[in-house]
């Protein structure tokens, strides 16, 4: 496996507070990774020092290459981020949504994106913000698609939705992983569904990193059971 | 009987045209300000003034070139211009609060008025049209063929420019960073790249607004644009201060409300037609503050 995206000892801070104190992690080549911890714990905090939306300190390489600073060349590295909240443009279509996920590619490849998503190509007119939750979690999710990220950041994508939608958006997260190679680099609450789906997870608490291993054995692990998993 | 219903006819027609060059001129600037407002919430005081200007940069450079020339080359500078203003004026103060970014507008109209005095001197000028003044006979009603030529040119300016946002990836940027900047930004949008093309696009508007309303006065001097600001503020206000289309359209209503108020009721005549303008703005206010096709205030913080 190679080594994808690597972050050294990397600090954040809003203003005065410090949100990261020095966290390590690593992605490999195609594979899904969780962040679990609980609020405030640092982990929208580490998806945003990844796409350069907080000011950082410490050492992040992507592809083997020192990462950029702002998220836009973040993003024109192939590094697509869904942030909390989704990002969805409410204002503007579908369609337009989509096209902005492909901004700094140099086609838009919608057939790609349908496959994954059939529904949104009849729906492609609808203004985004009158799509249900869950449609415009997969919005979010479809419009990341269309810059093909060689990696994912998505942050608490089952937030607010259903379980059957949550169940549906890990199994195409799943299925862009299996089919495409895309790596994932997921932050969750919902623990079960994130170890489920993810090869290996970190547990942040209070800005540093707790625990970190394979998902089944952190399933297993006792903290971790109790803490996130409730049993 | 006939004869006189056909006269009062032709007069109101020929009424309401003259209204839409007027309101043409207005929609322009209207738009100007809905896009810089979309991009930036703040309304931009200096739009009439830096019309101005690149109407001056055009009566000069008509000097020299034929029209359609003076014409594209002054968009050109318009553009730039705008663009440059936005970068060395306007990013510093950008989080500041809106009152700054106010008054830092106001700096640029007062400062703008002054130095196209001191360029150009007092002397009223007169700006070249493309068009001829005179009339044309359609359907036994004569039109004055500037008045359609300004209609015909501000609403191609319009045309081209929804275009624009709508069909090129510029256009969806520009249109996507005013919307939401944060979202934008982690798509690859260069925001603040966005913000200096919004300015030179709005000083494009401004120049073809400056163009068209210079003619047909006869003459014009550094104080060209300032009621014509005013009835862009009100066309906004009337179309919704956040909508392109809305500005376009109040801008066009406008134009024919003043023109046939100034027309048919005594008591505006020729020099009550601003405050029809400044009545609308208040009307509305109170009525429908959203405007005709604006929004509540329903804006996400970024």
């Amino acid at each position: 496996m190679t080594l994808l995206l690597e972050l050294k000892d990397v600090g954040a801070s809003y203003g005065a507070v410090q949100a990261l104190h020095g966290v390590s992690l690593r992605v490999e080549e195609s594979e899904i990774v969780a962040v679990l911890g609980a609020n405030g714990a640092g982990k929208t905090t580490t998806l945003r020092a990844i796409s350069g939306t907080v000011k950082r300190s410490g050492e992040i390489h992507f592809g083997g290459r020192r990462i950029g600073r702002t998220p836009e060349t973040v993003a024109r590295g192939g590094i697509a981020h869904v942030p909390e909240g989704r990002g969805t443009f409410a204002e503007l279509s579908v369609r337009d949504n989509l096209r902005l996920g492909a901004y700094t590619r140099p086609n838009e490849d919608f057939q790609r994106v349908y496959e994954y998503f059939p529904w949104l190509e009849q729906r492609s007119a609808q203004t985004a913000g009158t799509l249900s939750g869950g449609e415009q979690q997969m919005l979010a999710l479809a419009r990341a698609l269309m810059l093909r990220p060689r990696l994912l950041l998505l942050d608490e994508p089952s937030l607010g939705l259903a379980p059957l939608v949550v169940r549906e958006l890990f199994r195409i997260v799943r299925s862009l992983n299996e089919e495409e190679g895309v790596a994932v680099l997921v932050v969750e609450q919902n623990a079960l569904i994130a170890l489920e789906t993810a090869r290996r997870a970190y547990v942040l608490e209070a800005g540093r990193v707790a625990v970190e291993g394979e998902s089944q054995e952190l399933k297993k692990h006792e903290s971790v059971r109790k803490s996130y998993l409730g049993y | 009987m006939a004869l006189k219903d056909t006269r009062l006819m032709a007069d109101f027609l020929q009424q309401v045209v003259s209204g839409l060059a007027s309101g043409g001129i207005y929609a322009s600037l209207a738009l100007a300000l809905v896009l810089i407002y979309r991009a930036t919430q703040v309304i931009n005081f200096a739009q009439g003034e830096m019309a101005m200007f690149t109407t001056f940069i055009a009566w000069s450079l008509m000097n020299h070139f034929p029209y359609w020339v003076a014409f594209v080359l002054t968009l050109a500078i318009a553009f730039a211009g705008g663009a440059a203003l936005e970068l060395v004026l306007i990013r510093p103060v950008q989080n500041a609060p809106v009152l700054t970014i106010v008054i830092v507008t106001i700096g640029l109209l007062i400062g703008l008025n002054g130095l196209a005095r001191r360029i150009w001197g007092s002397d009223p000028r007169r700006l070249e049209s493309p068009f001829s003044t005179d009339p044309i006979r359609i359907g036994g009603v004569a039109f004055s063929i500037q008045d359609l030529g300004i209609i015909g040119v501000s609403l191609a300016l319009v045309a081209l420019l929804f275009g624009f946002f709508q069909y090129t990836k510029i256009g969806l940027g520009l249109r996507a960073a005013a919307l939401n900047p944060a979202a934008s930004r982690l798509v690859g949008v260069r925001v603040s790249l966005m913000l200096a093309l919004g300015w030179g696009l709005a000083a494009v508007l401004g120049a073809v607004a400056g163009m068209m309303a210079a003619p047909p006065l006869g003459i014009f001097d550094q104080n060209l644009m300032q009621p014509i600001l005013l009835y862009a503020f009100a066309a906004a206000v009337l179309g919704g201060i956040d909508s392109p289309l809305g500005a376009v359209v109040g801008g066009l209503l406008l134009g024919v409300i003043v023109n046939l108020a100034g027309t048919y009721v005594d008591f505006v005549g020729a020099d009550l037609r601003l405050p029809v303008a400044l009545v609308i703005i208040l009307i509305v206010l109170l009525v429908r503050p959203a405007g005709l096709f604006g929004h509540e205030a329903l804006r996400q913080r970024a």
